[in-house]
């Protein structure tokens, strides 16, 4: 088994200051069903594009970092005995048939750092 | 060549991927496997020089690199604890398959045939397809990198790096080792036919550079796709595949005069194309349309195998031609396939209809920097007698032509039309 990180590529995220749960739906029932599957190890839903804060050398900007006509919305690590498996779970994603994409990247190292505080590590 | 050379030169042309193919499964390691199957190669050239050729050289050399492998993983078990495996299928025969329980030459009916797992591993979509393109001739057909380097008209450090990180994205991101599911299959199937169809239309019309055929680029690529028809029998689109790349060869005689410039289809000499291949090429096409609806390669064979068939070109049946063209772009709605439909559709409807329909396609941003519109375009305006829009049209192909003997004819239909 590997682990795969899951970016998710679209026009901009779904999960707003002010988000109806319509449209954040399809993404919590995907989310529900790869934890269901059991390869979900974590997930993180990004807010808007207008919240981004970009930085590089000492300018600060507002936006994302490179200007695109897609975002990073989101991103997940799944766990998966190898690039097919892990190609076959993500393009599940609703936002492959959504005018978005996802990218798929071998995790090379890393995790929750242990804070010594409950509630913080990943799922034990 | 002495009888062991000779033997030894066929046993790499024929049976290196199944050789390469089996050793990868122990090694689990692209390059560890590439170095222990020339490693069995180069012992061959004592043994059977002492012994005399085997009856099963595959067997032999597969058991020769299989040894040599087992051995390097025992030696450097510390060093491959910390490199990335590759991902193999676990399967029931593996205990059968160890080469330890061989004696030589007895293991021809112990080996599964792994070249198809090769043939996936080396066609996988997550590796670029110059990558896929090189990995194959590399893996699967044993050509050496200078040469793949050669073919493809970049230097040879520019080559071998091109094939060593598609090598460690496979390792890496744990591409597996692994025939693809039913499900992906077709998908999967797609992208091994469009690396052959690539690899001989490089070398059938070299992209740049003075040789119209390069002879090696297209003989691997035809074994390529016999081996693929002997792996997938059953598979129509592989068999259509093998149909359009024999009919095509069998005109290369004559695509170019004996001053090496390019001949269009209704000047070639037909007594000189190869019959007996197009008559075996056509059984092929038949079998495959009537084994149900046909794919794209099946329509595309069909195509070439109806013009080839006419006795001379003004016989071809073009009806028929621009019948199966459209059924083509059903199954592949490529503006490529649009245009090739438009010489037919000359011969059917007129040239005026004909550039109509060019010139609908000249919007496509797809078709902006290909050669054949303008040359197509070229060849109508003048058949219409509109003489110096044909030669801009030819100016403007001319310019996007890379290939010499291609631009050596397109230079002489300038010269008529202006």
């Amino acid at each position: 088994m590997a682990q795969y990180a899951i970016l998710i590529y679209a026009h901009d995220s779904a999960h707003g200051p002010d988000q109806v749960p319509e449209e954040v739906e399809p993404c919590d029932q995907h989310a529900d069903e790869l934890t269901r599957g059991g390869s979900l190890v974590m997930a993180y839903a990004l807010t808007p594009r207008d919240m981004a804060t970009s930085i590089r050398a000492d300018a600060i900007t507002d936006g994302p970092f490179i200007e695109s006509k897609e975002i990073v919305a989101g991103f997940y690590v799944i766990e998966a005995p190898d690039l097919d498996a892990a190609i076959a779970i993500a393009r599940t994603n609703p936002v492959v048939r959504d005018g978005g994409g996802v990218e798929i990247r071998p995790v090379a190292g890393g995790g929750f750092v242990d804070r010594g505080e409950p509630g913080t590590r990943a799922g034990g | 060549m002495t009888p062991v050379e000779a033997a030894l030169a066929g046993a790499h042309r024929r049976e290196w991927a199944r050789v390469l193919a089996a050793t990868v499964r122990v090694a689990r390691d692209l390059d560890l496997a590439e170095e222990c199957v020339q490693d069995a190669y180069a012992s061959a050239m004592t043994a059977w020089g002492t012994s005399g050729v085997p009856d099963n050289p595959a067997a032999w050399l597969t058991t020769a690199a299989k040894r040599r492998a087992i051995d390097a993983i025992r030696r450097d078990a510390a060093l491959r604890s910390r490199l990335p495996l590759l991902v193999v299928e676990q399967e029931e025969d593996e205990a059968r398959e160890d080469p330890e329980d061989h004696g030589m030459g007895q293991l021809s009916q112990a080996v599964p045939d792994e070249r198809l797992r090769l043939i996936f591993l080396c066609c996988h979509p997550a590796l670029g397809q110059d990558a896929q393109v090189a990995l194959t001739l590399r893996l699967v057909c044993g050509l050496p990198v200078p040469d793949i380097a050669r073919a493809f008209l970049v230097t040879e450090p520019t080559m071998a790096a091109r094939i060593t990180r598609a090598k460690k994205k496979i390792a890496t991101t744990r591409i597996p080792y692994r025939i693809p599911s039913p499900g992906e299959l077709p998908e999967r199937l797609r992208g091994v036919l469009a690396v052959i169809h690539l690899l001989f239309t490089t070398g059938h019309t070299a992209p740049s550079g003075g040789s119209l055929v390069r002879t090696d680029l297209v003989e691997r690529s035809m074994h390529l796709a016999r081996m693929l028809c002997e792996l997938m029998p059953d598979d129509t689109e592989a068999r259509g595949l093998l149909a359009l790349l024999i009919v095509t060869d069998a005109r290369r005689a004559t695509r170019a005069g004996a001053d090496g410039r390019l001949l269009r289809l209704k000047d070639q000499d037909r007594s000189r194309w190869d019959r007996s291949a197009l008559a075996g090429a056509e059984a092929m096409i038949v079998g495959c349309l009537r084994a149900g609806p046909p794919g794209r390669y099946v329509l595309q064979a069909a195509i070439a195998s109806l013009y080839a068939d006419a006795p001379a070109y003004e016989e071809t049946d073009w009806p028929q031609i621009v019948a199966l063209y459209d059924k083509l772009l059903e199954v592949w709605p490529s503006p490529v396939v649009a245009l090739n439909r438009a010489v037919p559709l000359a011969m059917v409807a007129g040239p005026e209809t004909a550039l109509a329909e060019v010139e609908r396609l000249e919007g496509d941003p797809r078709l902006s920097g290909y050669q054949y519109l303008p040359a197509i375009k070229a060849d109508l305006l003048s058949r219409l007698g509109r003489t110096s829009a044909a030669a801009e049209a030819y100016r403007r192909a001319f310019a996007l032509a890379a290939n010499e003997a291609e631009r050596a004819f397109l230079a002489e239909q300038l010269a008529i039309a202006e």
